[in-house]
């Protein structure tokens, strides 16, 4: 799960990490509030949104007064940054910048370890810098089982090449970055830029915080952060039935078990599609294990409920499922449904029980659900009638 | 011959008594693998019982550690079913313990965990597989995970994949062929033996013809193999990557299952494959019609009773209207 900056300012506050003061705002009003308490002098406007390039696209500005804090608010929020539209803007104190670092420490897959990267050159994009100038990039491998100590910090910022004045405490806002890192399981933490104020102190100006879902069930505070306004209403029905859902752009619905066999399932509907009129898969979604009548009827009804839904690919390999149990919660789904049960199904089952299954599903006889024999037949049946 | 896994293999369950673990060792069982015992520290001393593939009743102990376990029964390989909270824990346990192969079948595991789990491994003489995968099945054999034995036999294909069902879905379309050895990695950030090991374990035996490697979006662990194939890997090896419409920055699914920016995708992974000369389907169906090509080559290029073997076992062909053959 990404952060907003001002969810990521606040979990860097709750970890003693240096920051200014923010505050969230969802109207000009608010805005106005905002800057009061900051003391009303200079604050920066600041869009919340989860993409970068939103200084480039007008979504951040200075405001002088409380008066004009709102103004900039109000020109700001509902403004579409790269497909996301503006809901919250941060009023952020302003600061006197004297220089500008990156750094972050995140999950490195290829090496199953960490990987810390330091920068006296911050402010721009990190993987410009990256490409452009990769001397200037420090990169230090992270043994999980020791974290960032006082000694790893010391090694980064030295490997960055940080001044002797301000590599002390730099090395310490490290070591503090790293307790967020840890303690509330995140798999990125990113300050760019890290600042050196004029004054002289090193501040996270900011962030960019990933947390791992997997964590949750010690960290449940983390629930709140979650943005619930913004996910996709069919995305946020089926988070409240506990199913694996992702919306796409497309006329064919998919249900399957197994996240690969699913994925696989949109990659195999979709080139069906090429042939019924470029229909698409309209969604991803893994029922798991025990397809029972009320999770497959849970399933149906989010897939049902998206509009733009033509046609209905089941498609279910009965490892440790029994097809038999699968195909009585098809069934069972429909009946559930009734009437809202609208458009036709094509059901794909092998595996164990197969035969049952499909003599469960033949002697119902549905009117809206048509049996395939294969993976390859069930895309092409339910693209052809998502076409027609 | 098999890779990591055989008819000596004596296995534990750490977990055998919750739902999941009672469940799996129930079919491990059955499928004739040897199921020596368990472990649960709060049930140390009692036992559980199921049936063996012969229907008759076994009673496993149930121990309090897996040191213990392996004392009294020799066990050499473990099973892990326990809840995500405690799963670092049980690996720990595990590997102090000094076991062989540890399977890490639990899903949802805190990639912080696997992260030091994975530490903590290195130098130590287990092998870890997973977390949040199928486990690994040699058929006829044995089976330590949840992977169905029923779908196929022994045959000359190795198997690997991030995927469960979709080793399935490739063992089903290859059932009259068999495997080897069918291994799945999971589908985590992190996982304890990748596509290269596999691959290089399936190289080096002597069972194993051809190899089936499956993969998905996320990652990079596809282009490695890639490199590793090109310079290491002698045997056809026959790829499929799933995910082609995956949109960037969602997860589908498995936790590692997710498009960053232009890397991960499985576009990306196909050409890289395509590049060392791996074979790569389009989808689950044209990936086993390759293979089906591959072994098929093979069997001309030897004198004929020589390769016959290698179609033997298991069911005869069967033409269906997505195998070509």
């Amino acid at each position: 799960m990404d952060l907003f900056e001002y969810q990521a300012r606040d979990i860097f506050e709750k970890h003693g990490v240096p920051v200014l003061g923010g505050v969230v705002a969802t109207t000009p009003e608010e805005a106005r509030e905002g800057a009061e308490k900051l003391g009303g002098g200079t604050v920066v406007v600041k869009a919340q949104v989860k993409t970068g390039g939103r200084g480039k696209a007008g979504g951040v500005k200075l405001a002088h007064s409380p008066e004009e804090t709102a103004e900039k608010a109000e020109q700001i929020l509902g403004m579409d940054i790269k497909g996301h539209t503006v809901h919250r803007v941060m009023i952020a104190q302003g600061a006197k910048i004297a220089e500008e670092y990156y750094f972050s420490v995140l999950l490195d897959r290829s090496n199953r370890n960490y990987l810390a990267m330091c920068s006296v050159e911050g402010g721009m994009e990190i993987e410009q810098l990256a490409v452009e100038r990769p001397e200037a990039l420090a990169r230090i491998a992270v043994d999980p089982a020791v974290g960032i100590d006082a000694a790893k910090a010391d090694e980064i910022v030295t490997a960055a090449g940080f001044a002797d004045d301000v590599k002390a405490s730099v090395a310490e806002v490290i070591q503090q970055l790293w307790t967020v890192f840890k303690q509330e399981d995140a798999t990125l933490v990113e300050v760019n830029p890290l600042v050196k104020t004029e004054d002289g102190s090193i501040v996270a100006l900011d962030g960019k915080v990933t947390l791992d879902e997997n964590a949750s069930f010690r960290h449940p505070d983390h629930e709140a952060l979650e943005d619930k306004a913004a996910a996709d209403p069919l995305e946020a029905k089926a988070k409240e039935n506990d199913l694996n859902y992702v919306k796409l752009d497309g006329e064919v619905g998919i249900i399957g078990n197994g996240a690969g066999l699913v994925m696989s399932t949109l990659d195999v509907v979709a080139y069906a599609g090429e042939a019924h009129g470029g229909v698409k898969p309209a969604n991803f979604l893994d029922i798991g294990g025990g397809a029972n009548a009320a999770v497959m009827a849970a399933g149906l009804d989010v897939i049902l409920g998206d509009e733009q839904v033509k046609a209905v690919f089941v498609n279910v390999f009965g490892g440790i499922t029994a097809c038999d149990e699968v195909a009585n919660g098809i069934v069972g789904a429909l009946d559930l449904l009734g009437d809202h049960a609208t458009k036709p199904l094509v059901v794909r089952l092998d595996g164990n029980n197969v035969e049952l299954g499909r003599q469960i599903l033949t002697e119902r006889n549905h009117p809206l659900v048509t049996l395939a024999d294969t993976m390859d037949g069930g895309a092409d049946k339910a693209a052809e009638l998502a076409n027609a | 011959m098999s890779i990591y896994l055989n008819k000596d293999s004596r296995i534990i369950v750490q977990g055998i008594t919750g739902g999941m673990g009672a469940k799996h060792t129930a079919l491990m069982l059955d499928s004739g693998a040897q199921i020596v015992g368990g472990v649960n520290a709060r049930k140390a001393g009692t036992t559980v019982t199921h049936k063996d593939h012969e229907g008759n009743d076994v009673t496993l102990p149930v121990f309090g550690t897996v040191k213990e376990a392996m004392a009294e029964t020799g066990a050499d390989v473990s099973v892990v079913f326990v809840p995500p909270a405690f799963t670092k824990d049980a690996c720990f346990e595990a590997i102090d313990a000094g076991i062989g192969l540890l399977v890490v079948i639990t899903e949802g595991v805190p990639v912080q965990d696997t992260a030091e789990v994975w530490a903590y491994v290195q130098g130590k003489e287990t092998r870890m597989i997973g977390p949040n995968c199928p486990g690994i099945i040699t058929p006829g054999e044995s089976l330590a995970g949840i992977t169905p034995h029923t779908i196929t036999g022994k045959g000359p294909i190795g198997l690997v994949s991030k995927s469960g069902t979709l080793t399935y879905q490739m063992m089903y379309e290859l059932k009259d062929l068999g495997f080897s050895t069918a291994i799945g990695i999971g589908g985590d950030p992190i996982v304890g033996t990748t596509h290269i090991d596999a691959l290089e374990a399936f190289e080096n035996d002597p069972e194993t013809k051809a190899i089936v490697m499956i993969g998905e979006i996320g990652g990079d662990a596809e282009e490695r193999a890639a490199a590793y194939i090109k310079e290491h890997v002698t045997k056809p090896v026959v790829g499929y990557v799933a995910g082609f419409t995956a949109p960037e920055g969602k997860t589908m699914g498995h936790a590692g299952a997710i498009v960053s920016g232009s890397s991960g995708t499985a576009a990306a992974k196909k050409e890289a494959l395509e590049a060392v000369g791996v074979k790569v389907g389009k989808t689950p169906s044209e990936t086993a019609a390759l293979m089906r090509e591959i072994l098929a080559s093979l069997c001309r290029l030897r004198p004929p009773d020589a390769g016959a073997h290698l179609l033997t076992e298991g069911e005869p062909r069967r033409r269906t209207a997505s195998s070509p053959l």
